[in-house]
């Protein structure tokens, strides 16, 4: 994978639905186009439901990745307004 | 402004929809919408504006809780009979939204107040019973350029319209004058099945939440007609009338009238 600048990270380990995508959400509406979010969160379910809503908003998933045995590191780039 | 931790609960469902999002629900709390009427539409309207986090609800009603009214108007309830309409709404609605402010006004609308009621206030919903208020609020918001979003109900029917002044058709471009009083029904034939204030209420709500967002397409030049017996819903073209007396390009009607015919109100 290409290397990617991520212009803001957050943390919503302990959060579950849908506060995950609720704050995943805000962060990448505060964001210019182009910019790259980075997420890291322990909820299995946000991990595969996160990346999914961000498709359907019209953002770019550029990873999902299981970072340890409880974490999850997804990585974002903002297109869509 | 920063939402608080009970503000992304309270409106998390709103904040993960696509047309909504932070964005959209920072202009739901900035917003400030005026209802004409406390009962059977201005019950349910205000209702769920509420609950959506519309900061600035402003109310108008003159009457007071009675029994007959608690077969539809579900923002009051027994403990509220007698109370004037607009102090139990605010109770209800407040209740239900410590982040909404209900400014609530016991009068009668006239062409004397309205101006200066609705000028302040982004939407007017008319959730009126009688044809005299709703023509005066259709002229009063063409003359102040106010989107209005107009319900009307009678037994088993319904209507909504959404009415941009300057843009799409009024209410005048529909029904020039209104009707002679003998036309109406009388008080005897005038019943409505409670739940359908609950469709038409909803129905404008939304209509208002859509202009807030600016998503989405409202009931511009168009009636939408309900009908509970069939379930059916029509929709009706409404050109605007070039030569409409009070949005056309000649008006003939420049002042505000209180019009007052005897009519049965519902
Ligand atoms: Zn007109």
């Amino acid at each position: 994978m290409e290397e990617v600048k991520v212009s803001k990270s957050i943390n919503i380990k302990g959060l579950v639905c849908p506060y995950t995508f609720v704050k995943a959400k805000l962060a990448i509406e505060e964001m210019e186009l182009g910019e790259v979010l980075e997420i890291l969160l322990d909820y299995e379910e946000a991990s595969r439901s996160i990346p999914k809503s961000m498709e359907d908003h019209g953002q770019k998933v550029l990873k999902v990745e299981k970072i340890n045995d409880t974490d999850w590191q997804l990585v974002i780039r903002k297109e869509k307004e | 402004m920063e939402f608080t931790e009970d503000q992304l609960q309270r409106y998390s469902r709103h904040i993960i929809l696509p047309e909504v999002g932070g964005k959209g629900q920072k202009k739901l709390l900035n917003a400030k919408v005026f209802i004409i009427g406390a009962g059977g539409l201005g019950c349910p309207v205000g209702y769920y504006l509420a609950a959506a986090g519309v900061g600035t609800i402003g109310m108008i009603d003159n009457d007071t809780v009675e029994l007959s009214n608690l077969q539809r108007q579900i923002a009051h309830s027994t403990r509220t009979l007698g109370m004037p309409k607009i102090d139990s709404a605010k109770n209800t609605f407040e209740a239900l939204n410590p982040d909404v402010k209900v400014v609530g006004i016991k009068e009668r609308i006239s062409k004397d107040n309205i101006k200066d009621l609705i000028k302040c206030y982004d939407v007017v919903v008319d959730g009126s019973d009688n044809f005299p208020t709703r023509y005066l609020v259709n002229d009063a918001c063409v003359m102040l350029k106010k989107p209005l979003v107009s319900g009307a109900i009678l037994r088993f029917e319904g209507q909504v319209t959404t009415i941009l002044p300057g843009d799409g058709h009024c209410y005048r471009c529909l029904f020039e004058e209104m009707p002679p009083a003998g036309l109406v029904p009388s008080c005897q034939e005038a019943g409505v099945i409670g739940a359908i204030t609950g469709v038409v209420g909803s129905l404008q709500a939304l209509e208002v939440v859509k202009l807030i967002l600016g998503k989405g397409e409202v009931l511009k030049n168009t009636l939408l007609i309900y009908d509970a017996l069939r379930t059916t819903f029509r929709r009706v073209k409404i050109p605007k009338n070039p030569d409409c007396p009070v949005c056309g390009s000649k008006p003939t009607i420049t002042e505000l009238q209180d019009y007052d015919a005897g009519y049965c109100r519902l």
